[in-house]
């Protein structure tokens, strides 16, 4: 396997606009020759399908969903990073580039987030044409609130619901080019093969989830755009039907997978309440602008919040940060709730959950002020836990909200596997072992908008692609290989539901490859996840049959993957013998708690090749230097 | 923490093709924290234990901002807390004992597909019809350039945060889509952004709707009523307006 990051020559403010300048176009007569596959309709699928459409391209789009406009981007709720420096507080697409490297931890390419740095202004202009509704000030110009991880105001917001908004005039865009006939759009159709014709992407096999047909599609190129596999763990912040399935399938055709242990564990969520808990709601984390988190400093100290007067409540983030305070980024904040409720400080019915109060905030500016700006999250937080945060401080604690991992990519985010591209979350390019707040929009639509056009367009002017279609062999081998798996699942006719095998077998990530993790625990874990597969392939119940629309089916089948992904990433974990980011090892860390680095033997990225699963997963590392010309590694310190 | 006993009345069909009929169901041990859509995990988990064929229903985010459940509980769309989408209905809303009728949304234009679970392409067809700002990727102009007063910005927000889910047509007599229809008119057409496809978009979308098969407004106002984020009906008043206004 040959790993080529492809960056281009030059100085890293220009590296983006000569690589450009020096690409091959496809001439507008040509465009209409070329069909391009784009799977998923998220912030980075529809921007990338609209936007290939207005070039000229024939497009498909696939989703699993009945309508584009249901992606899980739509959850978003915060906001949106641009380097616009309205607030004339010092910003630039420097210092934006330089806090996503360092809120990374070092661990992503400068070039590649140097330039999501430099587009993230043209993002904010496109979503305000389009009619992006987003927060104004009095005199009608554009608004911004603080994000974890920056000293600067960069954040663009449209109330609490930004992904909705951004995502909408995505979709609508979409629609439009669906109006116009360029793009084709397939709900409820999932990817379950990519399809290779003398080692080139070529097509892809799907699922129609109405009518159970097995289906060829071929394409010049495929863009994957399927978001992350937080999923995994069960119990995550993503939607019911966020997988990796077609990102998996990809990688077992050869595309490797990069870095799949840095998952993301956002800090504050609603904690969970009982076992019957399907899926764990985000509060956003511009909540931390105004909320101030805290324990009580006496352990079991049952008093109401209220209750407690100030100089027995613990405010940890502000007293071990005092320069970033509650706006600490989110792995140190996730890592630092997880510290307190292990001393036994933490709050609530089980003691999994610290505090989130917004009484100071409330006195300093009025609760109108507070609800114009959180309104919709307190509702919310309200109506699932009927506890009124206008009175009572939120209870909240970590869980899964994003992966950092994903299908490796070069600069122009194409796999290893060409014409296979990759976008969004589904790829591991921008936010190395931590991703900012109100990143992942900005990764999305740089993705999907602004650099996918450029790309496909280069390396479909220079392929020499012959002309293949659906009948080829390879499309039937792929086909009988999806139909084969459904068939399988469906002849076990176990016992155990697939929601108990999954709950299971995100326990055992949760605890073991979760906020901290241990070689011992690690090693456990693998073993764990082994025998925890072989027993869903011998006593997994799915119902139904495969030949009309069957939801048990889709996750079964969603399950077989993670059961798989799920020992690559205890693996990958193993392997980084360091701590960075979101993956903190408790061999490597300071006496305080801190993560202690490897620069010397880990500044890599982990890309792993699949080679089968024999009872285990057989995997090969490789590995891809990070090198870094023009920022230096420092120990990263929000204190 | 209680626990009640639910007993649940739920249509169930399996095709398109098929008749379709109600079907009894009790679960007896029901947590008040439970969210609706997890009581119905619950069900299901029950009945693929029995062998039997679980209760199909669309749903995702479960946070109330995707829009894909939309099921009709004793008879209201989405159930009965207001401006709250059935995924964020929870358990303590009812009692012990109670029965829970739950069914799709109900309209000629929303085919069923299986159970609950129904065909809502009808709503991407009417915004491919003019439910955007045609802005070509990289043609924007600077964000600042057009300043929009914080009012209409703020208005114009309120009608674009509809989900889509189709409740409002599952309420109406008529089975209009004039809400979701008025919603995005109301989001485009007030923003300098949306003002010179105005006239264009909106015939278009009327248009669209009709074809559909989706009913008229008569003003019974109960898509407003059972809106999960509360879209005001102002957005059909206006739709109307400007509907005439395009036309002369």
């Amino acid at each position: 396997m040959k790993l080529d990051p492809k960056i281009p020559a030059g100085p890293l403010a220009e590296k983006w606009t000569n690589h450009k300048e020096n690409m091959a176009l496809v001439s507008p007569n040509n465009k209409r020759k070329f069909t391009i596959l784009v799977v998923g309709t998220g912030l980075a699928g529809a921007s990338a399908a609209a936007s290939l459409a207005e070039l000229g391209y024939n497009v498909h789009t696939f989703s699993i969903l009945d309508s584009a406009r249901r992606a899980h981007s739509i959850a978003a709720q915060g906001g949106i990073n641009a380097a616009k420096n309205y607030q004339n507080d010092g910003d630039s697409v420097y210092r934006l580039f330089y806090d996503t490297i360092k809120g990374g931890d070092y661990r992503s390419r400068e070039a590649n987030v140097y330039r999501l740095a430099e587009v993230s202004n043209a993002i904010i202009d496109q979503a305000v044409a389009q009619g992006v509704p987003f927060g104004r000030e009095y005199g009608g110009l554009l608004d911004n609130r603080s994000f974890g991880g920056a000293q600067v105001s960069r954040t663009f917001y449209s109330r609490g619901q930004t992904g909705q908004q951004l995502l909408l005039g995505a979709y609508q865009a979409m629609m439009k080019e669906v109006h116009s006939g360029k793009i084709k759009d397939h709900q409820r159709q999932e990817m379950l093969d990519l399809v290779l014709v003398d080692g080139v992407a070529r097509g892809i096999i799907t699922r129609d989830l109405v009518s159970g047909e097995i289906q060829k599609w071929y394409g010049d190129a495929v863009v994957l755009c399927t978001g992350g596999y937080g999923n995994v763990f069960y119990l995550s912040t993503n939607a019911k039907n966020c997988n990796v399935t077609a990102a998996w399938r990809c990688h077992k055709r050869g595309a490797a997978f990069a870095n799949p242990c840095f998952v993301q564990i956002h800090p504050t969520c609603i904690p969970v309440s009982g076992d019957y808990q399907s899926k764990l709601t985000l509060m956003s984390e511009s909540l931390r602008n105004d909320g101030r988190v805290w324990v009580p400093r006496k352990k079991g100290d049952k008093r109401s919040p209220n209750d407690i007067p100030e100089e027995e409540r613990y405010y940890f983030l502000e007293e071990r940060y005092p320069s970033f305070g509650n706006l600490v980024p989110r792995d140190v904040a996730s890592r630092n709730a997880k510290l307190v409720t292990d001393e036994g400080l933490g709050v609530g019915e089980t003691g999994l959950a610290v505090y989130l109060d917004f009484r100071d905030a409330i006195k300093r500016d009025g609760e109108s002020v507070i609800r114009a700006k959180y309104g919709n999250l307190f509702d919310m937080y309200l109506n699932i836990t009927d506890e009124n945060p206008y009175e009572l401080p939120m209870k909240i604690f970590p869980a899964v909200h994003y992966t950092m991992g994903g299908l490796w990519v070069d600069y122009n985010l194409m796999s290893n596997v060409p014409g296979l591209f990759v976008a969004g979350e589904a790829n591991f390019s921008d936010h190395g072992a931590n991703r900012l707040g109100a990143s992942a929009l900005m990764q999305g639509l740089s993705d999907g908008y602004f650099i996918i056009p450029y790309t496909v367009g280069d390396y479909l002017a220079g392929a020499k692609l012959p002309k293949v279609d659906t009948e080829h062999e390879a499309f039937s081998e792929a086909a009988e290989a999806s139909k084969g798996q459904l068939d399988k699942l469906l002849a076990v006719k176990g016992k155990k539901t697939i929601i108990e095998f999954h709950r299971e077998l995100g326990k055992i990530l949760w605890d073991k490859v979760g906020i901290t993790r241990s070689k011992e625990g690690l090693e456990e874990a693998i073993d764990e996840i082994r025998a925890l597969r072989d027993q869903f392939w011998k006593d997994v119940r799915v119902p139904g049959d495969a030949n009309y629309y069957n939801k048990y089916l889709e996750f079964a089948n969603r399950l077989a993957d993670y059961f798989e992904l799920a020992e690559l990433m205890a693996l990958d974990a193993i392997d980084r013998e360091e701590s960075c980011g979101s993956h903190l090892r408790d061999e490597f860390q300071t006496e305080e708690g801190e993560a202690i680095r490897n620069d010397k033997e880990f500044a890599f990225v982990s890309a792993w090749e699949y080679l089968g699963v024999n009872g285990k997963l057989e995997t090969k590392l490789h590995k891809e230097s990070l090198i870094f010309e023009f920022v230096e590694m420092k120990q990263r310190s929000y204190k | 923490m209680s626990e009640m006993t639910i007993h649940l009345k739920i249509w169930r069909q399996k095709t398109n093709k098929d008749a379709g009929h109600f079907e009894d169901y009790t679960l007896p041990d029901v947590n008040e924290h439970m969210s609706f859509l997890e009581m119905l995990d619950v069900l299901n988990e029950n009945l693929m234990k029995e062998g039997k064929d679980p209760v199909e229903f669309d749903h995702d985010c479960r946070e109330g901002i995707c829009g894909s459940c939309n099921m009709v509980i004793n008879g209201r769309a989405h159930g009965p807390k207001l401006k709250t989408a059935a995924c964020q209905l929870h358990m303590r809303t009812y009692n012990d004992g109670d029965t829970i009728v739950i069914e799709p949304p109900r309209a000629a234009a929303f085919p069923i597909i299986k159970d609950l679970v129904v065909d809502r392409s009808a709503f991407d067809r009417i915004i491919q019809a003019g439910g955007y700002v045609s802005v070509k990727t990289g043609a924007a102009p600077e964000a600042n350039l057009i300043p929009v007063e914080q009012d209409t910005s703020n208005d114009s927000f309120d009608y674009a945060t509809c989900i889509g889910c189709g409740a409002c047509v599952a309420a109406c007599p008529n089975s209009s889509a004039s809400l979701f229809t008025g919603a995005k008119l109301s989001h485009l057409n007030r923003l300098p952004q949306g003002n010179p496809e105005r006239a264009k978009r909106t015939v278009a979308m009327v248009q669209q709707m009709e074809e559909e098969g989706f009913g008229d407004c008569s003003n019974y106002a109960e898509c407003e009523a059972v809106c999960p984020v509360g879209i005001s009906i102002s957005a059909i008043a206006e739709m109307r307006r400007e509907y005439v206004k395009a036309l002369f």
